[in-house]
């Protein structure tokens, strides 16, 4: 009896996440490897994309400089994005989850408002907000902090700010969902023992929050890098990353197989750095939080 | 002059008073327990103490000094919380060392003092290991060391027992009491189980809505409660309605058929009475009549639930191999006149 039984037992987790996992492999995989494929033929201005299987394309970037800016600035870009949503969204978190009732659920809203509102909107708001005659320069310059207005838009700062405004959020909802399983008690033994309040926050809640700030940093990193319409209105043509770039490739030089080799580098570099982290993490905090 | 002292220790929340003007006084190296049903306000005396709750009026005074001007994280005090509360992301020896650590004891001293706290709770093995792999027996010894490797003036116990199966729980309570004997620190309990209170303390303090109902020895306030509450929450209780009787210089007490004698003069009429399941035994002859209706074996005793013309009865007799009535059968029971708690009137409160 359970001779038979075992191997169909076994086959069971199978079959049932077997309509996921095609729909996983039809909606994700399938493009991925086109686009991938793609990245391997070549493009001639006046044959167009050629069934052939080279790494031309790789070569091309890995040799040009204009390349490296590119991708520099991109991950430069995301790293920021994530180190300011870690100082702004951890504590943030925190303040929310010490709030009493009424208030904290209406300023949970405000929190996450950013990812309510369409990213043409929001962004184009940000374009009001930094231009030279913008609300934020006029400001400044009626405070006279500054004598001539600064520039935002068409530059990296600009860029930082926009993406860091949407992707805090994801910050605060990951560092939230961790220190709500904290026993606020933890809190009260470390001052039963002479802990100020300032070594509560690094020896006890910082720690323990840990894993929600790394998971968070992953989430808003991935998204950073991978950004499209923040970068494309407020960096404008010029401030190219990589996910605009490969965008131009495919739709203004029409050089398809080179702007999916951008993109399969952009995709492999995100998932190179997120699994890094979160081995880092898991090695880390295993034997703790298990 | 006692070494902890409450006066007239107050905590409203709005209107209500969780702890309503709170006064005890403890000796140096004494260990009282703090008992109630939830709600009472002892957790809320204990966060005074702590100081993470502000008293709305009234002292508390340690060692002479005024507590309450002073900043929780240096009041020295050593707690141990109900769900221990252990820092999940250190290991056994870190947690320990975490309030040496604060005080800023040297390196060499403080793994000194971290083994031999952990000695005394017999964790010496498991230094190295995290709180989330030992067992709730273990965290609760953790939670102890930590507490007390800092050398604090009082020890406080909050519910500590409470997520222990019985089994460990009664170990832990000799344990408990055995470290705080040899360690000489003045502790206080709280808790809402009062075999653990009667089991640990030299003095409970029995509170219900905010108040101190009565503050003594265990056994003394198991004998003569002061209040209805401390007799029914301390323990069980049976309470009937006899008649009291006056006639010439005799006072009588009739319950059903049985009359005792009193010897106190009491008013005549209805009176609510009160016996310990554990003082009423089988008369041979006359007593109060009844038919057992349930027999409960509790190991080292019988619970014999017996049914009355007053009302039913519960009776606690020692499993000694004495005969002891089986269902159906009826029976008489009787009790000392020394062994009732009286109240004039019916339903009064005792």
């Amino acid at each position: 009896m359970s001779g038979l039984a075992a191997p169909r037992a076994r086959l069971v987790p199978y079959l049932l996440s077997a309509p996921a996992m095609l729909l996983f492999a039809a909606l994700l995989l399938a493009p991925l490897l086109a686009t991938a494929l793609l990245s391997l033929h070549s493009f001639n201005l006046y044959k167009g994309i050629e069934n052939v299987y080279r790494l031309d394309n790789y070569k091309d970037i890995f040799t040009d400089v204009y390349f490296y800016e590119i991708f520099a600035r991109t991950f430069r870009t995301a790293f920021l994005v994530s180190l300011i949503s870690i100082v702004v969204g951890a504590p943030e978190a925190y303040i929310l989850n010490r709030m009493r009732t009424p208030w904290r659920g209406v300023f949970l809203l405000v929190a996450l408002g950013p990812l309510l509102i369409s990213v043409v909107s929001r962004t184009l708001g940000w374009a009001l907000l930094f231009g030279s005659t913008g609300l934020v320069n006029q400001a400044l310059l009626a405070l006279d902090l500054v004598s001539t207005p600064l520039q935002f838009m068409y530059t990296e700062t600009g860029v930082v700010i926009a993406l860091t405004h949407v992707l805090v959020p994801f910050m605060v909802i990951s560092v939230w969902a961790t220190l709500q399983r904290l026993d606020p008690q933890v809190e009260h033994a470390a001052v039963s023992l002479g802990a100020g309040t300032w070594a509560v926050m690094r020896r006890i809640v910082l720690p323990q929050v840990m894993p929600g700030i790394l998971a968070g940093s992953i989430i808003v990193f991935a998204l950073a890098a991978s950004a499209f319409a923040t970068p494309a209105i407020i960096g404008g043509r010029r401030l190219k990353v990589v996910s605009t770039l490969a965008y131009d490739e495919f739709l203004n030089t029409l050089n398809w197989p080179l702007g999916a080799a951008i993109a399969v580098l952009l995709v492999a570099a995100n998932l190179a750095i997120i699994v890094g982290c979160n081995r880092l993490i898991e090695r880390r905090y295993q034997e703790a939080f298990g | 002059m006692a070494f902890l002292i409450l006066d007239k220790l107050t905590k409203l929340y709005g209107e209500t008073a969780a702890v309503d003007a709170l006064s005890l006084a403890v000796e140096k190296g004494e260990f009282v327990s703090i008992l109630g049903p939830s709600g009472c306000g002892k957790t809320t005396t204990l966060q005074m103490i702590a100081g993470f709750v502000e008293p709305s009026a009234g002292r508390i005074m340690l060692d002479g000094a005024d507590l309450l001007a002073v900043r929780p994280s240096r009041r020295g005090l050593g707690i141990v919380f109900q769900s221990y509360a252990l820092f999940p992301h250190m290991t056994v020896a870190e947690n320990v060392a975490f309030g040496l650590e604060m005080q800023g004891v040297p390196r060499a001293e403080r793994r000194q003092r971290v083994s031999e706290a952990l000695a005394l709770v017999g964790l010496e093995a498991f230094a190295g290991r995290f709180p989330r792999k030992m067992s709730g027996g273990q965290q609760q010894r953790i939670a102890l060391a930590r507490a007390l490797v800092i050398r604090p003036r009082v020890l406080l116990l909050d519910e500590p027992l409470s997520n222990l199966d019985a089994k460990l729980r009664e170990e832990m309570q000799v344990e408990l009491r055995q470290i705080q004997r040899s360690v000489g620190i003045t502790t206080l309990l709280v808790t809402h189980d009062q075999a653990e209170a009667m089991a640990l303390s030299d003095r409970v303090v029995v509170m219900n809505k905010g108040r101190a109902e009565q503050i003594a020895q265990a056994d003394e306030a198991y004998d003569r409660p002061a209040s209805g509450f401390v007799a029914s929450f301390l323990g069980k209780t049976n309470v009937l309605t006899g008649i009291a009787r006056i006639e010439g210089g005799r006072v009588t007490l009739a319950i059903g058929a049985a009359v005792w004698n009193l010897e106190a003069p009491a008013e005549a009429g209805p009176t609510t009475v009160s016996v310990r399941p554990e003082r009423i035994s089988f008369a041979a002859v006359g007593g109060l009549e009844g038919v057992v209706r349930a027999r409960i074996f509790h190991g080292s005793q019988w619970l014999l639930q017996i049914e009355t013309p007053a009302g039913y009865l519960s009776v606690i007799r020692q499993n000694n191999g004495e005969r002891l009535p089986g269902e159906g059968e009826r029976v008489g029971l009787t009790w000392r006149v020394e062994d009732m708690r009286l109240a004039p009137g019916e339903g009064a409160a005792i």
